[in-house]
């Protein structure tokens, strides 16, 4: 079935996510969705998938325009999702999982249904027991069941948002082979990742959103740097950057690891002196995010030494890293950074380092005078935090920052934030760590802020962290064929090959 | 702005106020009863008499104090629905100690303080387990709550037919009274105690004070609202779900007291009376803003000895009452949900 998106725009607020996308998906063809996140993919697939609805465009299925109110209204249409976190019902059985989606009849038709479950099975060679309750399969498994619920709905458009994060090697290759042979079938297959060479081994197309546009649809025979300069773009000129600091070390890592359900990050050796700022670059969930709470104490290492200024600290609680003067930034403003529900006022006072037993809101609207000022907060003391505008909450986040710190931890400080202001938090941010010695652990998606603000890089590649990279001596370009999986010595060979004459920066 | 918005809000309050009343009417029409003789025999069965006054002002104590119990537990973002335990635990304990002063000799007041602190302990403690079951076995407060509720009654009516039982007589009607002069003393004439309208209201101020005054209700507020976030902050989330808890027990707890020290004198089985859970609908009802916890809870109150009448004058059943309290609850959250709603689209 061909899939088309005409003019399709989405607003959430001030954030405009879609902005007006046209793109047209044969049927059988399996097209690579790509772009860094807040791109606008999901945005787009969930339009399709009638999570959400767009504020203007329309979708086409054969030339026909529809209208998808709804999921169930997506699946009628013959448009099933594969969502990155599987959604079933763990405590159920797998037929039961199977029949929650059937639409007919009061009564469900367990026959048929098992019927319908081993046919799909033996076309794909898919094996799943179908008194097996979900929450004992792998994360594998139940994408499985998905993409056979789907197909058992009569899904002609599928959706696959990261599918293969959290699977395993042959779990991949089974799932590769039954979506080749869906397409073969005249299905489309709509393929979201991050990872490039997946787009090589299976994706007919690609196309590559940033910051809510289309900006570029790529076809074989492709070419990484293609990608790269495509999602990540890098038209800002890098200004004079600073020598690193020749300061003591103060954190270290050693054969550190860390997993999480989907990742094994590591083993890591990583040194950082006081006032070195060391940016994380990579493909989201490679494991910068891993790292970066590991180092900040929400997540514990399975394995390997941290310590602070010479003292241990792989065993600490959060609080103590707290206490140690370490303190972590989260992307995820609402969830993780800022209660909402609260006044600015309310988050600064909470935020004050020694306090009483009576909150002593004078003081504490003082203080969010003056961090309003300084930061240019667009917003008033009793402002609620959820009102404000993104980059605002991001300004109020980094004005949580401001007690005097030996480590800081951010996940993507300046996202949100125009040029000016990325140019004056970074200015502060630079200024703490070469005045105070502050060692700042960043993540950015953008490749010329890592370049531009980082003493050294580590690029993270599949749970793996490439060797500390001296900022000077590398580039976006560089950078981009690490994030992409090319090997360093590779990467050297190939740079050196065609840019012989460019200076290193 | 923000006052326009206060008086759309008492607006919104008043139509579901409105609604309530007209489906209550509507029930009774379907019963064949008159709706307003019905509701005017409420009002004068409230208010006809200073007595019944005054009957009104002590019922609302006990429900005074466990409502400013629950506007904690729910500032911190919980559903105490133990409450009904947390307050039979208290009138366990103040029963307990005040049993063993018993021929002691000591003051009556010395023993009624030590009584009251018991009750207050006892609640505190039943309250700490809800919020144990959470932080170390996952266990949602309301699951715990409900079991733990059951317990509490089960408890009750162990103590009231075995070791507290009054002796010779195999009755379910409660324990042997307590000597009279463990009873909060009253005013001339009148059955109420002002010293439990004293503590009534001082549970809300404090409570008042703590919410908006001080660093514990604000990060109490702040690990209600985002627990994640707060961690984040560096609010040990965990720790003030626990005292949460426990705040709201000790106001439960103290409630319990009131009920043995200036109702009943002795432990009977119902000794909360469904004060915890009335207590949820006003915390509810009000918006979980504690100013408003007086006026509402006398009128909870005042329906509660409204309908005594109605079974005597129009053989309507005093549940009457039941059916209105729960009627405005609900129908004050539907206009609220409405007004979210509208609010969404526009």
């Amino acid at each position: 079935m061909q899939v088309e998106f005409r003019n399709i725009h989405k607003r959430f607020g001030s954030v405009h996510a879609n902005k007006g996308i046209n793109l047209t998906i044969p049927g059988g063809c399996i097209q690579g969705l790509l772009g860094e996140n807040g791109a606008g993919k999901s945005t787009l697939m969930k339009v399709l998938s009638g999570f959400i609805t767009s504020d203007e465009g329309e979708i086409l299925l054969d030339g026909r325009a529809v209208t998808i109110p709804s999921p169930a209204g997506a699946i009628e249409q013959g448009i099933g999702m594969l969502h990155q976190d599987p959604l079933d019902f763990p405590p159920l059985r797998v037929l039961d999982n199977l029949l929650i989606g059937g639409r007919r009849g009061l009564i469900p038709d367990r026959r048929a249904a098992l019927k319908a479950l081993k046919e799909i099975e033996t076309q794909f060679g898919f094996a799943l027991d179908p008194d097996a309750y979900v929450d004992t399969l792998t994360v594998g498994e139940r994408q499985q069941l998905e993409l056979i619920r789907l197909l058992w709905l009569g899904a002609r458009v599928l959706i696959l948002d990261e599918p293969t994060t959290g699977i395993s090697a042959p779990q991949k290759v089974k799932l590769f082979a039954a979506l080749r042979k869906l397409a073969a079938e005249g299905r489309t297959i709509i393929f979201v990742t991050h990872k490039l060479e997946e787009v090589y081994q299976l994706c007919h197309r690609a196309a590559v959103l940033r910051a809510g546009a289309l900006v570029a649809e790529i076809e074989p025979p492709y070419r990484t740097e293609t990608f790269i300069s495509a999602m990540f773009g890098y038209e800002i000129p890098t200004p004079p950057r600073q020598p690193p600091p020749t300061t003591a070390p103060l954190l270290e890592l050693k054969r550190v690891t860390v997993e999480d359900a989907r990742l094994q990050v590591g083993p890591i050796d990583l040194t950082v002196k006081a006032g070195e700022v060391i940016g994380l670059a990579g493909m989201e969930g490679s494991g910068q995010d891993l790292l970066l709470r590991l180092c900040a104490g929400l997540l514990r290492p399975t394995g390997g030494e941290i310590a602070l200024g010479g003292r241990a600290l792989h065993n600490a609680t959060y609080h103590q890293f707290l206490r140690s003067r370490v303190k972590f930034m989260p992307a995820d403003r609402m969830t993780e950074g800022l209660v909402a529900g609260l006044s600015l006022t309310e988050h600064f006072a909470l935020n004050a380092e020694v306090h009483g037993f009576f909150i002593n809101y004078k003081q504490a609207e003082q203080t969010a005078v003056e961090r309003i000022a300084e930061y240019s907060i667009r917003g008033f003391p009793e402002s609620p935090v959820e009102s404000l505008s993104g980059g605002n909450q991001q300004r109020t986040l980094l004005a949580l920052l401001s007690a005097p710190l030996h480590l800081l931890l951010l996940e993507h400080p300046t996202r949100g934030l125009d040029l000016e202001s990325a140019v004056y938090i970074w200015k502060r941010l630079k200024e703490r760590a070469r005045a105070d010695g502050t060692a700042i652990l960043f993540i950015s998606s953008d490749l010329d802020e890592v370049l531009q603000y980082s003493d050294r890089v580590l690029v993270f590649f599949a749970g793996k962290a490439s060797a500390p990279l001296p900022a000077m001596q590398t580039s976006v370009e560089e950078l981009g064929l690490l994030i992409g999986g090319v090997p360093l010595e590779t990467v050297r060979a190939t740079v050196e090959m065609r840019l012989p004459e460019e200076p290193s920066r | 702005m923000l006052k326009n918005a206060r008086v759309v809000g008492l607006g919104a309050r008043l139509i579901g106020i409105g609604l309530a009343l007209a489906f209550v009417a509507l029930i009774l029409l379907a019963t064949g009863a008159p709706p307003f003789q019905a509701i005017s025999l409420l009002i004068t069965g409230a208010f006809g008499s200073t007595r019944k006054i005054v009957d009104v002002i002590a019922t609302a104590v006990p429900l005074l104090l466990a409502t400013s119990g629950l506007l904690i537990t729910f500032a911190a973002g919980l559903w105490n629905i133990g409450i009904e335990g947390q307050i039979t635990l208290g009138a366990i304990f103040t029963v307990g100690a005040l049993r063993l002063f018993v021929d002691s000799g000591a003051p009556p007041g010395v023993a009624i303080l030590v009584g009251m602190v018991a009750g207050m302990i006892g609640g505190g403690l039943w309250a700490a387990l809800a919020g144990l079951l959470k932080i170390y076995g996952g266990v949602n407060e309301i699951f715990s709550g409900l079991g733990l509720n059951f317990v509490a009654t089960s408890a009750t009516i162990w103590l009231i037919f075995g070791p507290w039982r009054r002796p010779g007589v195999g009755s379910m009607s409660g324990t042997e009274p307590l000597p009279p002069e463990f009873a909060l003393p009253q005013l001339p004439d009148m059955r109420i105690s002002a010293w439990a309208v004293v503590l009534s209201l001082l549970g809300v101020a404090l409570v008042y004070i703590l919410l908006r005054g001080t660093y514990i209700g604000l990060k109490l507020k702040a690990t209600g609202r985002n627990a994640r976030a707060s961690f984040v902050l560096g609010i040990p989330t965990s720790r003030y779900t626990l005292v949460a808890f426990v705040l709201c027990g000790l106001l439960a707890g103290l409630a319990g007291a009131v009920q043995v020290t200036a109702v009943y004198n002795r432990l009977i089985p119902s000794i909360s009376s469904g004060y915890g859970f009335l207590g949820l609908l006003v915390a509810m009802l009000i918006n979980y803003q504690v100013i408003w916890a007086i006026p509402v809870a006398l009128f909870y109150a005042a329906l509660i000895v409204g309908s005594i009448q109605l079974p005597i004058q129009l053989r309507l059943d005093s549940s009457l009452a039941g059916v209105l309290q729960g009627a405005l609850v609900l129908f004050v959250l539907i206009i609220d949900g409405v007004r979210q709603r509208l609010r969404e689209r526009g």
